[in-house]
């Protein structure tokens, strides 16, 4: 299966996921999951709840350790190994479902803490890179207030903000705009679309299907541990090759409608 | 979205009368539960009116200040005493504007102090002399503590505090021991609210970071090390402090090498400290247990080190949201200390105690229990306010 098109030599993949398995004590999560991304691919991973998504996620900065297979980040084989975990975690950002924002910090120590204490740039340097940041997902304005005070989609974009000032090679998104009111899904995604277009390499929970459409490579439709079916979007969202997948597809293609009609 | 047109609504000032209309006399039950409050209160305050007024002989007092004070403590060298009180407020004063930032009021009501000690010195009276110089010297430390957080907002003043205030401890240890070129003064002569204050910010100071290890041990993910601290922590709870105090004074003897005995008062500190450690270990925990993982999560998937995560983003977080708490603890540790009388120390209970065997004051009771009584409600409301204050600041962002 090589769905990359135009490259002759592909680069070395950012991320390689071979045959991870994954128990929580008798419950088998993950069923020997593959995955290749090359740099600046976008993934979508899509399926319904429970079927491991966000378990795999997070097995790709070590949040969850897998305990069979084998996973590679940018060369750096992720195990137990603690040095190597704190080099990857550093290479690798990660938004989360509930924003997760340090609330005793403000905006602006939310971005330069993990800059400062992490990679050692002074306080100014830290600054003047956060603010940057802040400009780019469109609030600036907010740098010295605290979480509490935003809306969640400045949140989320805040969040976003922060993984970025480590300087990511990869980003990892699960389900980012699920928490959100309708009405501020569509700030986000933007910083998302524009993130995507720069180059970022992103592996991404989603259920937004428009999201997906523009900017995914490859869609990976995950049941109950495994993937089912690994597809480019336009073919996964017309012509889904199994039963899951297409009954899925129906029920969140109408749930999408639904959201669209005013 | 509040509309450009909305207003927020001006804070209406009430008149006295119509204060005491909403919040006393609103309904019939209500006024009738003031009236029985204040009937009550009248009774109470005019009992003790009468009695200060007809019965009290406050000589017992006013003879025996400095026996309150600071007890049996060497009259010439009653100066190491009142350098001990300028380390000490100055110390706090710059801490106090550190943490809490300062207001106009409080300079204001230091600099009166100070003139209206001032004023009385002038009628005679080097103590109200030295006191109004205290007071001045409270102001400069207030000064200074604002001045150096407005020229260098970003250094860690935080974590300088605690460097300052061991410096501090440890001056004053010198200066009311004596050694090193003081003379030594032994630790049977530090007694009165001196000792009482001495054993609850040592107490404290050392069952903070000890309960916050327990607390950290209690949820470790080594076997050993968990069992190890849950022994620990109920064991103590399950133990009287008097118990606690009791072991502490025969037990650490029996112990130690006979050529290694620990004074009497280190020892007193000694069971304080385990004992508190336990209770503040429970308290912490339930700070810890109160942060989501997420918060944890989000730092570890930064790249922060385990102790980066624990210090930057867990801790402070926990021990903000059990600020009351803890301070609850530190308060009930300041009046546990009149236990160390039974074991023979003499704190300001125990000098009570023994001011009335005083044969001229004999039957003195309720003045110099009243008197005892206040001085540590004094402190401790005084501790209590501070931290409300400090909890007001941190507060800020809390969700
Ligand atoms: N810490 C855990 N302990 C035990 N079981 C867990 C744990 N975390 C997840 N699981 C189980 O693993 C399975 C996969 O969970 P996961 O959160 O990865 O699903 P998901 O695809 O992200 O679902 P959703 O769309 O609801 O977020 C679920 O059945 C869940 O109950
Ligand atoms: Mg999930």
């Amino acid at each position: 299966m090589n769905h990359l098109s135009a490259e002759s030599t592909p680069p070395s993949p950012l991320i390689l996921a071979e045959e991870v398995h994954k128990w929580f004590g008798d419950f088998h999560a993950l069923r020997g999951i593959n995955l290749t991304v090359y740099p600046q691919e976008v993934i979508v991973l899509m399926g319904p709840s429970g079927s491991g998504k966000s378990t795999f996620i997070r097995t790709l900065n070590g949040l969850e350790t897998h305990q069979s297979g084998r996973i590679v980040i940018d060369n750096l084989e992720l195990s137990r190994d603690s040095a190597a975990l704190d080099v990857i975690r550093q290479e690798v950002g990660m938004v989360f479902q509930q924003f997760n924002l340090f609330p005793h910090l403000t905006v602006l120590q939310n971005i330069t803490l993990a800059p400062v204490w992490v990679r050692k740039w002074s306080r100014s340097q830290a600054q003047a890179v956060a603010l940057q940041l802040l400009e780019r997902v469109g609030i600036l304005e907010q740098a010295h207030k605290y979480p509490t005070q935003l809306s969640g989609g400045q949140q989320q974009r805040v969040a976003i903000a922060r993984a970025l000032a480590m300087q990511p090679k990869i980003m990892l998104f699960d389900e980012p705009t699920s928490a959100l009111d309708p009405e501020m899904i569509q700030e986000v995604l933007e910083v998302m679309l524009t993130l995507a277009a720069e180059g970022m390499t992103m592996v991404v929970v989603t259920h937004e299907v428009e999201f997906a459409r523009s900017v995914a490579h490859r869609i990976l439709f995950m049941d109950q541990g495994q993937v089912v079916e690994t597809a480019p979007p336009e073919q996964f969202f017309t012509q889904p090759q199994t039963p899951r997948s297409r009954q899925f597809l129906a029920k969140i293609l109408s749930r999408s409608q639904l959201r669209l009609t005013p | 979205m509040i509309s450009p047109g909305a207003q927020r609504p001006t804070q209406r000032q009430l008149t006295v009368s119509q204060w005491l209309g909403q919040n006393l006399f609103a309904t019939w039950s209500n006024t009738l539960l003031t009236l029985v409050c204040l009937a009550g209160l009248g009774l109470v305050g005019g009992m003790i009116c009468r009695w200060l007024l007809l019965y009290a002989d406050l000589a017992v007092i006013s003879t025996n200040l400095r026996l309150f004070w600071v007890g049996r403590y060497p009259l010439a060298q009653t100066w190491r005493l009142w350098g001990i009180l300028t380390i000490a407020s100055g110390t706090l004063a710059i801490s106090w504007t550190l943490l809490v930032s300062l207001q106009r009021r409080t300079l204001m009501a230091w600099i009166a102090l100070g003139l209206v000690n001032g004023a009385f010195s002038l009628a005679g009276g080097l103590t109200w002399g030295i006191i109004s110089g205290l007071c001045l010297w409270i102001v400069g430390g207030l000064s200074l503590g604002q001045f150096l957080r407005h020229r260098h907002p970003t250094l860690p003043w935080l974590w300088l505090l605690p460097v300052q205030w061991v410096l501090a401890l440890v001056t004053t240890l010198w200066l009311l021991g004596g050694g090193w070129g003081l003379t030594p003064v032994s630790t049977a002569f530090w007694n009165g609210l001196l000792l009482t204050v001495l054993l609850a910010v040592i107490s404290i100071g050392l069952s903070f970071p000890l309960g916050i290890l327990l607390a950290l041990g209690r949820r470790s993910s080594l076997p050993v090390i968990r069992g190890l601290c849950v022994i620990y922590i109920e064991g103590m709870r399950g133990l009287p402090l008097i118990g606690v105090l009791f072991m502490a004074q025969v037990m650490v003897p029996l112990v130690l090498p006979p050529s290694m005995q620990l004074d009497q008062v280190l020892r007193g500190i000694i069971g304080l400290t385990l004992f508190s450690a336990a209770y503040l270990a429970e308290n912490v925990r339930g700070g810890l247990q109160s942060i989501p993982p997420g918060q944890t999560e989000a730092a570890q998937a930064l790249g922060l080190s385990a102790p980066l995560v624990l210090g930057l983003i867990v801790l402070p977080q926990a021990l903000r949201a059990v600020i009351p708490a803890l301070v609850g603890q530190f308060i009930g540790l300041f009046k546990d200390t009149s236990l160390l009388a039974i074991v023979g120390l003499v704190e300001l209970t125990r000098m009570g105690r023994s001011i009335l065997a005083q044969p001229q004051f004999q039957g003195r009771y309720l003045e110099v229990y009243l008197f005892t009584g206040l001085i540590y409600w004094i402190c401790c409301y005084g501790l209590s306010m501070g931290s409300r204050r400090i909890e007001a600041i941190l507060k800020v962002g809390q969700r």
